[in-house]
């Protein structure tokens, strides 16, 4: 009997120290991955707004060894790029999610689109790469702006079409059958009621999308190739901000590596707006008024 | 819409139609051995993709070890024992994480981690590890343990985001159930919520294990991009993606840049098996009943 006793109370020991022990390691885990992340952030506000000035905006880079230049012609590259990605992107994706929710709602072939959608946003991006480089670069003997458009292009279509579908499938039926029930054709109601109101989703949708090949580089190496000077013909090779990071990071001169901090902060700082924002609309309740 | 729908499939069927027809050259001159030959000689026009494929294997195995037991730690946190007010902070932060470019990992990677290996975290490993063959010097910072850690960090968001999802997913009826038999919170979550939640979890790491094999730019900065297979983690070495990143532009002959090609090939053939292989686990257990005690 005391024998018994005395090893529950060895029990009760142990399972109290294994409690607590497991609550600290489950503390000391998320310090540890947060603490990444701070420096990641403090590192890049600090070197990065040390770095930051009116040139970075309007300069083109200043040849090697001098001081001063800028990043202008990447930021107006990765705007040309973006631009382009976005027009194909786009469309598609939200014309392929539409199809998700509305039409083929339950059937197998939407179940199947769904979940090649979500095996082609794994696949790595450098993959796409040289996927475009053999599809549009070699047929067309050089580097181009449009073969990188293509590339990004690509591959927001799986993002911004699942996002879309999340999103009309948030909009209750009652409004779809109030639409129908006035006698207005399915494409007319799915466009004008149904679309509409998942409206701030969709596009929040669209920038997340735009966020996350924003900051795409292993796309770019080999289809928009990066460019020293300004360039905005399409089929030129073209300058963008991560490329330009990569090539100023991997340089031997401080003066490149001030330029790729600033670079990264102002990149960062675009992604993280838009992130915001995409979380700001969908936890405010962007289908409020719907429901 | 249709058309539109279907354009997915399109995509990964062009993508793996481009990337055949254009490694058709090495695809039969080689055959099979181009996976089995560590002698990669572009001078020569001899192609092997062995020490990529190791190096690949490797560094995301490294990040695996480091990731998988914060990750999981930190779902724990955020889900069983985390205030209200801190949760949606910390969730919001580890999305931002997952947010930032690869790139700027690479930078940050470049001027901050790898110094900071180099000047006190390497030495201690070489010290305390250096007997089983994998932390040896020289080392130079850039590497193999590097390119794992900068990894770790990057999917780190991924897998516990997923993870606490999965964990969300087991019902509260679990838990009452077990605390109801006077369970401590740790036996709670071990028997109430891990157990349930394991096959997700499980494919959640795997997820976090696709994205590590085709991460590029990050590791193509730190890895010191050699191809050369060595024990020690501390050594310069390469992957597939970062080979890929690092060499296809000066390939100039024909032979070359389809041998470059083929890694491409063949790093889409297994990120997209390893994806779905994940997507199917998860699925299985955020679509399906979540709590089947077995």
């Amino acid at each position: 009997m005391s024998s018994r006793l005395k090893t529950s109370a060895v029990n009760r020991h142990w399972r109290w120290f294994t409690n607590h022990m497991a609550s600290a390691l489950a503390v000391l885990a998320t310090f540890l991955v947060i603490a990444p992340l701070v420096a990641i952030f403090v590192d890049l506000l600090y070197q990065g707004a040390r770095s930051l000035d009116l040139n970075f905006f309007t300069k083109i880079p200043a040849p090697v060894g001098e001081p001063g230049g800028g990043m202008a012609n990447s930021i107006v590259g990765s705007g040309v790029l973006l631009g382009l990605a976005s027009l194909l992107g786009i469309p598609v994706g939200i014309a392929a999610g539409i199809y998700l929710a509305e039409y083929g709602r339950g059937t197998r072939l939407s179940y199947m689109v769904r979940f090649t959608a979500d095996v082609l946003n794994g696949v790595p991006s450098i993959v796409m790469g040289i996927a475009v480089y053999a599809l549009i670069v070699a047929p067309m003997k050089g580097f181009s702006a449009f073969a990188g458009g293509v590339a990004l292009g690509i591959m927001m279509v799986p993002t911004v079409a699942r996002t879309t579908e999340e999103m009309l499938l948030m909009v209750p039926h009652s409004i779809r059958e109030a639409a129908l029930g006035l006698g207005v054709p399915t494409w007319r109601a799915m466009l004008s009621i149904t679309l509409k109101t998942a409206m701030p989703g969709v596009i929040t949708g669209c920038m997340l999308a735009f966020a996350r090949v924003a900051g795409e580089t292993a796309p770019l190496l080999f289809t928009a190739f990066g460019n020293q000077f300004w360039s905005t013909n399409l089929n030129q090779p073209i300058s963008a901000l991560p490329l330009q990071i990569y090539v100023y990071a991997l340089s031997p001169y401080d003066e490149w590596h001030r330029l790729a901090w600033a670079g990264s902060l102002v990149l960062i700082a675009l992604i993280v707006i838009a992130v915001s924002l995409v979380r700001y609309v969908t936890t405010r309740g962007a289908l409020k008024g719907a429901s | 819409m249709l058309l539109c729908a279907l354009s997915i499939f399109g995509i990964v069927a062009l993508i793996a139609t481009e990337l055949v027809s254009s490694s058709k050259l090495t695809l039969t001159k080689f055959g099979m051995k181009f996976f089995f030959g560590s002698a990669w000689d572009p001078v020569n026009s001899n192609f092997g993709a062995l020490p990529f494929i190791y190096g690949t294997i490797v560094s995301s195995m490294v990040a695996l070890v480091i990731a998988v037991p914060l990750a999981v730690g930190v779902a724990v946190f955020l889900t069983e024992m985390c205030p209200k007010a801190l949760r949606g902070i910390l969730s919001f932060l580890t999305e931002l994480l997952a947010a930032i470019p690869s790139v700027v990992y690479g930078l940050w990677a470049i001027f901050v981690l790898v110094p900071l290996l180099r000047t006190y975290v390497n030495p201690v490993l070489i010290k305390t590890l250096g007997w089983t063959g994998l932390f040896v010097a020289p080392d130079f910072g850039i590497g193999m343990f590097a390119a794992g850690v900068i990894l770790a960090i990057m999917i780190l968001p991924i897998i516990s985001s997923l993870t606490r999802e999965v964990m969300t997913a087991v019902p509260d009826m679990q838990r009452e159930a077990v605390l109801a038999l006077g369970a401590t919170r740790w036996e709670m979550i071990r028997m109430g919520v891990l157990r349930n939640a394991r096959i997700g979890i499980v494919g959640s790491i795997i997820l976090g294990l696709g994205r590590a094999l085709g991460e590029t730019m990050a590791v193509a900065m730190v890895i010191g991009s050699s191809p050369t297979i060595s024990k020690s983690l501390l050594a310069p070495a390469a992957t597939m993606a970062s080979v890929i990143a690092n060499e296809f532009a000066e390939a100039s002959d024909d032979t070359y840049r389809s041998a470059l090609i083929e890694i491409g090939l063949a790093l889409f053939l297994v990120t997209i098996v390893v994806n779905m292989f994940a997507r199917l686990l998860v699925w299985a257990v955020t679509r399906g009943t979540p709590a089947r005690v077995t």
